[in-house]
């Protein structure tokens, strides 16, 4: 599979549909599972993630529902399209850090993406754009009930499904949503809120997961608990928690229009100016001027841009992406120019 | 803009960090930022976060041989050090450690959610079985999963049917 085929479009999840997608750009599902008489990725040597690819090949080959997927080996990538697939949130900062005996089950559309042998032996992603925890869930499970067909995974009783860290054991299943909080962050709440977030048991994270900073005031809120709940109510707490932000908002929101209007205008309207005529951007601030305008597009301040063109851009403006794009090996001065250039020629259309 | 720390000198270095959740904006000087650095290089993470909650030292001070996984060798200490374990089998043997550490980390040490499809295996023995399906099956009842349950009962059916045919045979 050729990872230029991707850059043609946006995955999935950034279409920008699907329930409350204005707020809650995606919702994921993570699973992890182990195969019954391996050790975990970590105690593994090659010959060992060898039988491991083998084992879910096959399982992969006697699905009809995963034989569509690419089965792609990550030492066969170059650096440059491992950051790339992890600009596009299909592997994990892990699973491209070293790449022996890593593999990645990728579907075309980019819902789906499994990577093997990262932490554990199958680490099954599933994620859709908007609101949509249910929906996703059913997918990921599906795909599991796919694999549990033909292989056998590490299960106890009492503790359910056995993972390489402790966090992650029993149910296997991390649910986020992404959110874009920007009314939080200028009304100064947001601290608050996520400390509430924290203390029921949720995790925060940034745009890039784990590890991450909160860049375009894009925030990941994800289940910290797998075991002593079943999947469902993991998912309806989280859905609670997401429903909650979301009210806090739109409230946000609503009180800055209703108190600083001109000012909030004035952000935006100069985020775009920023964005149709710069010569030299770096990526981060890019980002906090792509989030003002989508929430100028939210408010109908600004019309006539699609959505899923500005999701895109978030996405192709780093620095993976740029060099895929130029098909070349770009310094950090060049890609500001570069990324300046391309930002102007995505906005021409919308005038000021 | 004065530094948080010395409030003494102008701040003139700015840091963002997410914390367990929590943004916190700390302005500094150029002296006490070199200070916090340091800090701020041992951000938490999951390592830190498991050795703090597990106390045991069974190698150490009592001079036993550590405790280590009868599959794949992992010994406890390693665990500690990464926070990985090395094989399933590492869960049974670290049993007596991991199920307080479960307990602080994840409120609970029982497994509620989904089970894998259970294949009849000949070597489990009938009694055995209809015993873990039954516990199953009352489980899935208290959680209202009634579907499930559903299935679990039919299995078990399945499983007397198959008994009873067996029997004859035996004898």
């Amino acid at each position: 599979m050729d990872l230029e085929e991707l850059l043609n479009k946006p995955g999935e999840w950034l279409k920008g549909k699907g329930p409350d997608s204005h707020i809650i750009v995606s919702s994921r599902i993570r699973l992890a599972r182990n195969i019954k008489g391996f050790v975990f990725p970590n105690k593994m040597d090659l010959k060992q993630s060898q039988e491991a690819f083998e084992q879910i090949q096959k399982a992969q080959a006697k699905s009809s529902i995963l034989r569509s997927f690419n089965f792609l080996k990550m030492e066969e990538f170059s650096t440059l399209d491992k950051e790339l697939l992890l600009e596009r949130h299909l592997v994990s900062q892990e699973h491209i850090t070293t790449s022996q005996g890593k593999a990645l089950l990728l579907r075309k559309d980019e819902v789906c993406s499994i990577m093997i042998n990262e932490e554990d032996h199958l680490r099954i992603q599933v994620i859709k754009s908007g609101f949509d925890l249910y929906d996703t869930w059913e997918i990921a499970s599906k795909i599991e009930a796919e694999f549990a067909k033909n292989l056998d995974f590490a299960f106890s009783g009492s503790i359910g499904y056995l993972t390489s860290c402790p966090t992650n054991v029993g149910t296997g299943i991390r649910a986020s949503c992404m959110l874009h909080l920007p009314g939080l962050i200028m009304t100064k709440r947001i601290n608050r809120i996520l400390e509430l977030v924290a203390k029921l048991s949720f995790t925060t994270r940034g745009f890039f997961g784990e590890g991450t900073q909160a860049i375009g005031n894009f925030f990941q809120v994800s289940n910290q608990i797998t075991l002593g709940l079943s999947e469902s109510e993991i998912l309806s707490n989280l859905a609670g928690v997401i429903k909650q932000l979301k009210s806090q908002e739109m409230e946000a929101r609503e009180y800055m229009v209703s108190k600083y209007k001109l000012s909030m205008e004035d952000r935006i309207w100069r985020a775009l100016g920023t964005l149709k005529s710069s010569r030299l951007i770096a990526s981060n601030e890019t980002l906090s001027h792509l989030s003002l305008l989508r929430l100028g597009m939210d408010l109908g301040i600004i019309r006539g841009l699609d959505t899923e063109l500005i999701n895109n851009l978030f996405i192709i403006i780093q620095p993976a992406h740029l060099q895929k794009i130029y098909k070349k090996k770009l310094s950090h001065q060049e890609r500001d120019s570069i990324r300046a250039t391309l930002l102007r020629e995505k906005l021409e259309k919308i005038s000021i | 803009m004065l530094c948080d720390v010395c409030t003494k000198n102008p701040a003139t270095v700015h840091l963002t960090e997410i914390i367990a959740g929590k943004i916190i904006e700390v302005h500094l000087c150029e002296e006490c930022a070199k200070k916090k650095s340091e800090e701020f290089q041992k951000q938490f993470n999951i390592t830190n976060f498991l050795s703090e909650l597990v106390n045991v030292d069974p190698a150490g001070k009592t001079g036993l041989p550590a405790l280590h996984c009868s599959n794949c060798g992992l010994t406890y200490q390693e665990f500690k050090k990464k926070g990985r374990l090395g094989c399933p089998q590492c869960y049974e043997d670290f049993k007596s450690q991991l199920q307080p550490l479960l307990r602080r980390m994840q409120g609970s040490s029982r497994h509620r959610g989904k089970t894998p499809k259970i294949k009849i295996k000949k070597e489990i023995p009938f009694d055995e079985r209809m015993k873990e399906l039954k516990a199953y099956l009352e489980r899935a009842i208290k959680l209202e999963e009634y579907e499930e349950a559903a299935r679990i009962r039919d299995e078990i059916r399945e499983l007397e049917r198959k008994n009873k045919k067996s029997k004859p045979n035996n004898r």
